[in-house]
């Protein structure tokens, strides 16, 4: 690739997106400006600034909670999802009984059983709550991708370790986590966002009670029809979302740019 | 150096070995066979005459149905360092090739620093010595080939394993790799027993050549080739050569029934 392609691409990559931003930002300001419209239906994305910047302290303060929860959600479905799929891997049979569980745990919607983690944990430890909800979305994601990882090891380099007399621990720790490693990093960057996602929606129904999320202040600010402050909580719920998934993107480009064919830069 | 020097002993015998996978699939039926220690044993046959899976029972990653494989060796069993090199170079992607090769002495707990020199001397003998720090898909076909002979000769394994090792290559690289193999050969002793499709490679390779057929998997007969060493070009061009490839060539056609 010569400097005027790399160039090019770079362009087209991020001043081309950022150029239809200020343009849309600007319609956006110039419409409602020109239009009279509303602060509380529709507020320009002035007021949003000003808002953000009037209610920082706040604003930052849900921010952490918000991003607490699910990072602690997270790293929780990475070490139970990895650790579970590699019990699944040593025993046919252990898996055969969880699974179907797993799977169960998956598909009933986290807004249904949110009331009664709620009722469980109890009113007074909220931020649990949210903890477990968000770490149950987030959790199968790691769960599949890691047991399936672990089951796709060439099956010649098995017999290879098997011919040198390799360790059930050797094979897993030499042969199938490496080879997972890709399928891990994938289920993660699911994870990451549907951590963020079960945090949002279990504040939600948590309600009052959280009283500190970022989600929190959406309802609080819809509740008063302080738009350009949902839109602003709404903004830093944007950032925090793109930034967990570039994050782990740039973890996966790290981890895989040696060796594996997703993250290989080619040449054509 | 030739063949016709003092007799072998044996390292290997198989008697009426026999292989039916589970649907009822009969891979290989009634096979006799003898492995002499140094040999350098083809085995050449159609697709589905049960070669890999011979050379998967001798190694020992599956066991025979019926028949025996029984090891000359002190301990009656195989040999434990055992290479074996697979049709495709089943390098492990994530790892460089010097760490690739180590994998063998790796699995046996020997400290890498200890077993730096040994890996450097494997790749040297295959002629990677400048390509330790590469990784697998850095490489050519034939390159990535060679590492995975560097891999299966770190340990010095007294047998080697071969299951159509350079199939997949061009014919070019297949030659100059047969060469560097025979080369290896003569100067390790080892003994190789070596499955391929090509007539022409086994004739070249081999001391004998065991010709299979299919369905179900047995031996035809056995071609002794015994020309001289070192082996080149004029080898290609001779008499002998042909004759033996002919021979193969008839034995191999007398098992295709019609």
């Amino acid at each position: 690739m010569n400097s005027e392609d790399s160039a090019m691409s770079r362009f087209t990559r991020i001043v081309v997106p950022a150029a239809i931003g200020v343009v849309f930002l600007g319609i956006w300001e110039a419409s409602v400006r020109l239009g009279d419209v509303p602060l509380f239906v529709l507020p320009p994305p002035s007021a949003i600034g000003a808002s953000l910047v009037a209610n920082f302290g706040s604003l930052m303060g849900s921010l952490w909670v918000t991003l607490r929860v699910t990072l602690m959600a997270f790293v929780l479905a990475a070490v139970g999802g990895i650790g579970l799929a590699i019990l699944f891997s040593q025993s046919r049979r252990i898996e055969m009984a969880l699974f179907p569980y797993a799977v169960v745990l998956q598909v009933t919607p986290v807004v249904a059983i949110a009331p009664l983690i709620l009722i469980w944990v109890g009113y007074d430890r909220v931020e649990l709550a949210v903890l477990i909800l968000a770490w149950m979305v987030a959790f199968f994601p790691i769960l599949s991708n890691t047991t399936l990882g672990l089951r796709s090891a060439d099956h010649n380099l098995r017999d290879l370790f098997r011919l040198y007399g390799a360790s059930r621990w050797q094979v897993l720790s030499e042969l199938q986590l490496p080879s997972a490693l890709p399928y891990i990093l994938a289920g993660m960057k699911i994870s990451g966002g549907l951590a963020l996602i079960g945090a949002v929606v279990a504040e939600f129904v948590a309600g009052s009670g959280t009283g500190a999320g970022l989600a929190w202040r959406i309802v609080e600010a819809g509740y008063r029809l302080d738009i350009p402050r949902m839109f602003a909580a709404l903004f830093l719920l944007s950032v925090l979302g793109i930034t967990i998934f570039f994050g782990l993107t740039w973890v996966e480009h790290r981890l895989l740019r040696r060796w594996h064919e997703s993250a290989v830069r080619r040449e054509f | 150096m030739t063949s016709a020097d003092a007799p072998r002993p044996p390292l290997l015998t198989l008697t009426g070995v026999a292989k039916t996978y589970e649907g009822g699939t009969v891979a290989l039926s009634g096979v006799d066979a003898e492995i002499r220690r140094g040999d350098f044993v083809s085995l050449v046959g159609p697709s589905g005459c049960g070669k890999s899976t011979l050379l998967r029972i001798v190694a020992g990653l599956i066991g025979a149905s019926a028949g025996h494989v029984r090891w000359h060796t002190s301990s009656g069993a195989r040999p434990a360092d055992v290479g074996f090199v697979f049709q495709d170079a089943t390098l492990m992607p994530w790892a460089s090739v010097l760490d690739n090769v180590y994998l063998p002495l790796k699995l046996r707990g020997i400290a890498f620093d200890k077993a730096r020199p040994q890996l450097m001397d494997a790749l040297a003998r295959v002629g990677l010595a400048d390509f330790a720090g590469a990784f697998p898909r850095e490489l050519s076909g034939g390159m990535k080939m060679r590492v995975s002979l560097a891999r299966a000769l770190v340990t010095d394994p007294p047998m080697l394993l071969m299951d159509e090792p350079f199939a997949a290559l061009d014919e070019f690289t297949r030659e100059k790799l047969d060469d560097d193999l025979l080369d290896l050969w003569r100067s390790q002793r080892w003994t190789v027993i070596f499955v391929t499709h090509s007539i022409y490679e086994s004739v070249y390779l081999s001391e004998r050549v065991l010709v299979m057929g299919a369905r179900p998997g047995r031996v035809l007969g056995e071609v002794e080739i015994g020309a001289p060493h070192p082996r080149g070009p004029a080898f290609r061009r001779s008499h002998d050569y042909a004759d033996h490839c002919a021979a193969v060539s008839a034995a191999l056609r007398e098992g295709v029934r019609p």
